[in-house]
C-alpha cells in the first residue's frame, strides 16, 4: 500500500514539473559581476531584477512567471562566450547583457547563430555595424553621442583645444574614435591623446600629462572606477580646466567614489534618475528602497532591457524567441503602451536606440541635468 | 623642470608602496626561503577589514581601522605564519610557494564575496589638497605617502640593526642552525617576522587605498610590481627592496609621461629581464651559494 503512494507522489511530481516549467518563461542574463565591469553589471543585474519583480507581480509576460538567472562574465570575453553559450543551450527566450562592449563583440555572433535577441548595455560604436540582426542596444551608441558633445565642448565650454583621456578597450577606442573626429569638425585642437589601461589604479602620471598640455577642456572616457580614479589624481594635480564626459563619468558611482573631485564635471548623459521624467524618478526611488543606494545609468539599462522584452512578446502575442528581434527592429516603443519602457525609445534596424538625451553637471556632490536633448530622428 | 618633478614625486610615491611590499618579499624570504604569492593581497585586505568592521559594527573610521588592522595582523601574521608556513615549511618550499599561490585566491575571493566585488571610496589620512614646489603641483597624499613609507622602512631598518631583538632576528635569517645554539629563540624570531611583515602591509594598504579605491583585485598590479622591485633590488636584502621599489615606481611613471602610456607596464618588465641577464642577484643583492 505505501509502495503506491510512493509511485503516485512519483507520477504526479514528474506531471507537475513540467507544467510549472511551462508557467514560466527563462530569461539568462550574462554579466560582469566581478572584475573591471563590476560597478556597471552589478548595477545591470539589479536593474533587471527589479524589472523582474515587478512585471511577475503584476502577473508575468502573457500569464508566465519569469524566470531570470545571472552568469558572471569576471569581466572575461572567454567567460561571456560560454556563458552566452550555456544560457541558449539552457533555452533561455533572449539574452540579457554583458555591458562591457569588449565581451559583447566576442559573444554576440552566438546569440545571432540561435536566432536569439540579445539585449546588451554596450556603448561602442562599433558593435551595430557588423549586420548581426539580434543585436540590441539598450544605450546610445557612441555615434549619437560624440557629435552632442563636440557641441557642448565648442558652444557651451568655448574650448578651442582638448585633452582626450579614454581607456584602451573596445568601449574606450571606440569612444576615442568617435570624439576626435567630432573635435576635429568642430574646429578644435587635440592639446593630448592619452590611452590608459582598463583596471588602471595609478593615475597620477595621466594626470600630470593632461595637466601639461594646457588643454581648454579634458574629455574623459574611462569605466566607473577608472573615471573616479582618475578625477582623484587630476585633483592632486590641481587640474581646474573643464571636465567633460558621457554617462560613465557622471554616474553616481563616479559621484561616490570620487567625492568632492567629481564636483564641476559635466557632460552628455543619456539615462539618469535626476532628469526631470518623472517614470526615471519613480524607477529611482523604487531601486534606491529595494538595493539601498542610487542607481546609475546602468541599472535602468537593465530594467528597460526586460520591459524591451516584454513589450516585444506582448506585441507578438506568443512567445517566439526569433519574433522577439524581428518585432523589436524598426520599433518605437512608447510609454502609453508599456510604461517600463520609462522614455519612448525608437530602436533602429541595426540595433541602435534614438531616444531624447541630457546634459549634466555634478553639483555638491549630485548630478543636475542642465538641458534635455531632443532625438536625433524626433 | 616643474614637469619632470611632478612625475619624479608621483613615482617615488608609488615607489614607496612598492617598496614596502617588496620588503614582506625579502622578509618572508629571508625566514622561510620561499615567496610569498599572496603579498599583493596582503596589502588589498587590510583596507577592505576595516571598511568590513565600519560597516559591520557601525565604527567609527579610527575603531574601524584599529578593529581591521587587528584582525589582519592576528589573521595574516600570527595565522598565516602558524596555519600556512609551519605546516607546509616542512616539506620543503615549493608546497609552501603553492601555499601561497592559493592563499591569493582565498584572500581575493573572499574579499569579492565577503565584502564587495566593487571598488570603495577608503578615507584618506591627509588632506587632498596640492602645494606647489618649484612650479609643480605636488601632491599631499605623495608627500604623506613617501614620509611615512621611508619612516616606516626607516624605523624597521633601525630595529633590524640597532635592537637586539632585531639583531636576534637577522641572525635567526642568516643561520637558524647557529642562532639556536646561541639561545636565540628562533621560532619567536620567525613570528616576529611575519607580523612585521603583515605590519608593512597595513601600512602600505592605508596609504594607498584612498587613491587605489579599496578592492579585491588590487592585489594583482601591486603584488606584481612589488615583486619585480624585489628581484630588481635584491630579494634578499631589505634596502634591495626599497631600491627596487624605487626605481620600479620612477620608472613606471617617465615611462608613461615619456615613452608611451599604453606601454608604461611593458617597461618595467623589459627593466626586469635586463637586471635578471646582467646581475641576477638584484643591484643590492647577495650572491647565494645553494647545493641541489
Amino acid at each position: 500500500m505505501k509502495m503506491h503512494w510512493i509511485i503516485a507522489a512519483a507520477l504526479g511530481t514528474a506531471v507537475s514539473l513540467p507544467a510549472l516549467a511551462q508557467d514560466k518563461v527563462k530569461l539568462v542574463d550574462v554579466v560582469e559581476l566581478s572584475g573591471a565591469g563590476a560597478t556597471a553589471g552589478t548595477n545591470w543585474k539589479n536593474g533587471i531584477d527589479l524589472a523582474v519583480a515587478d512585471i511577475n507581480a503584476k502577473g508575468g509576460i502573457l500569464g508566465k512567471q519569469i524566470e531570470i538567472v545571472h552568469y558572471d562574465t569576471q569581466t572575461n570575453p572567454g567567460n561571456t562566450r560560454a556563458a552566452v553559450q550555456r544560457a541558449i543551450d539552457e533555452g533561455t527566450y533572449a539574452v540579457l547583457g554583458p555591458v562591457f562592449s569588449g565581451p559583447i563583440g566576442a559573444s554576440m555572433q552566438i546569440a545571432q547563430r540561435a536566432e536569439i535577441a540579445q539585449l546588451v548595455g554596450g556603448e561602442a560604436a562599433g558593435l551595430t555595424k557588423q549586420g548581426n540582426q539580434y543585436l540590441f542596444r539598450t544605450s546610445l551608441s557612441q555615434t549619437a553621442a560624440m557629435p552632442k558633445i563636440a557641441k557642448y565642448l565648442k558652444d557651451t565650454v568655448k574650448a578651442g583645444s582638448v585633452a582626450v583621456v579614454w581607456v584602451n578597450n573596445d568601449f574606450g577606442k571606440g569612444g576615442r574614435d568617435a570624439i576626435i573626429p567630432e573635435l576635429e569638425k568642430a574646429g578644435i585642437k587635440l592639446a593630448v591623446d592619452v590611452a590608459t589601461e582598463q583596471g588602471q589604479a595609478d593615475f597620477a602620471a595621466d594626470a600630470i600629462k593632461v595637466k601639461n598640455s594646457n588643454a581648454d577642456a579634458v574629455f574623459v572616457y574611462l569605466n566607473e572606477e577608472e573615471s573616479a580614479r582618475f578625477l582623484r589624481a587630476a585633483k592632486q594635480q590641481g587640474i581646474t580646466k573643464p571636465m567633460v564626459g558621457e554617462t560613465t563619468l557622471l554616474g553616481a558611482k563616479v559621484i561616490e567614489l570620487a567625492g568632492d573631485a567629481a564636483n564641476g564635471v559635466k557632460g552628455h548623459v543619456g539615462l539618469s534618475i535626476d532628469a526631470p521624467i518623472p517614470a526615471f524618478q519613480e524607477f529611482g526611488k523604487k531601486f534606491q528602497a529595494k538595493y539601498n543606494y542610487v542607481s546609475d545609468h546602468n541599472g535602468m539599462k537593465g530594467y528597460m532591457a526586460v520591459y524591451m522584452v516584454k513589450w516585444a512578446t506582448e506585441k507578438q502575442k506568443k512567445f517566439d524567441k526569433k519574433g522577439v528581434a524581428d518585432t523589436l527592429r524598426g520599433a518605437t516603443i512608447k510609454t502609453s503602451e508599456e510604461p517600463g519602457i520609462l522614455i519612448e525609445t525608437t530602436i533602429e534596424k541595426n540595433g541602435d536606440l534614438d531616444r531624447e538625451s541630457f546634459l549634466a553637471e555634478v553639483k555638491d556632490g549630485k548630478q543636475v541635468i542642465t538641458a534635455t536633448l531632443p532625438k536625433i530622428n524626433p | 623642470m616643474a614637469e619632470f618633478l611632478a612625475y619624479l614625486i608621483a613615482g617615488i610615491a608609488t615607489g614607496a608602496i612598492y617598496a614596502l611590499a617588496a620588503i614582506g618579499f625579502t622578509l618572508v624570504w629571508q625566514t622561510s626561503q620561499t615567496i610569498n604569492f599572496a603579498q599583493g593581497e596582503f596589502v588589498m585586505l587590510p583596507a577592505v577589514l576595516v571598511l568590513l568592521a565600519i560597516k559591520l559594527f557601525g565604527a567609527p573610521i579610527w575603531l574601524g581601522a584599529l578593529i581591521g588592522i587587528a584582525a589582519f595582523i592576528l589573521i595574516f601574521g600570527v595565522g598565516f605564519k602558524l596555519t600556512v608556513v609551519d605546516p607546509m615549511i616542512r616539506h620543503g618550499v615549493l608546497p609552501l610557494a603553492i601555499a601561497t599561490m592559493a592563499l591569493s585566491i582565498i584572500m581575493k575571493e573572499g574579499a569579492k564575496d565577503g565584502f564587495s566585488a566593487e571598488a570603495q571610496k577608503f578615507p584618506s589620512f591627509v588632506p587632498t589638497e596640492t602645494i606647489s614646489v618649484f612650479g609643480a603641483a605636488i601632491s599631499l597624499q605623495h608627500v604623506a605617502i613617501i614620509a611615512v613609507a621611508f619612516g616606516v622602512i626607516g624605523l624597521l631598518q633601525w630595529f633590524v640593526g640597532g635592537t637586539r631583538l632585531g639583531r636576534q632576528m637577522q641572525a635567526t635569517a642568516q643561520n637558524p642552525t647557529v642562532a639556536r645554539i646561541l639561545g636565540i629563540p628562533v621560532e619567536r624570531m620567525v613570528l616576529l617576522t611575519f607580523v612585521i611583515n603583515a605590519a608593512l602591509a597595513v601600512v602600505a594598504s592605508v596609504l594607498i587605498s584612498p587613491i587605489y579605491l579599496a578592492k579585491f583585485s588590487n592585489g594583482e598590479v601591486i603584488g606584481l610590481f612589488a615583486f619585480i622591485a624585489a628581484i630588481v633590488g635584491g630579494f634578499n636584502q631589505v634596502r634591495g627592496a626599497l631600491v627596487g621599489g624605487l626605481i620600479v615606481g620612477i620608472v613606471d611613471s617617465m615611462a608613461a609621461a615619456y615613452i608611451s602610456t599604453s606601454y608604461r607596464l611593458a617597461v618595467p618588465l623589459v627593466l626586469l629581464v635586463i637586471v635578471i641577464l646582467v646581475k641576477p642577484e638584484g643591484l643590492m643583492g647577495r650572491k647565494e651559494e645553494r647545493r641541489v
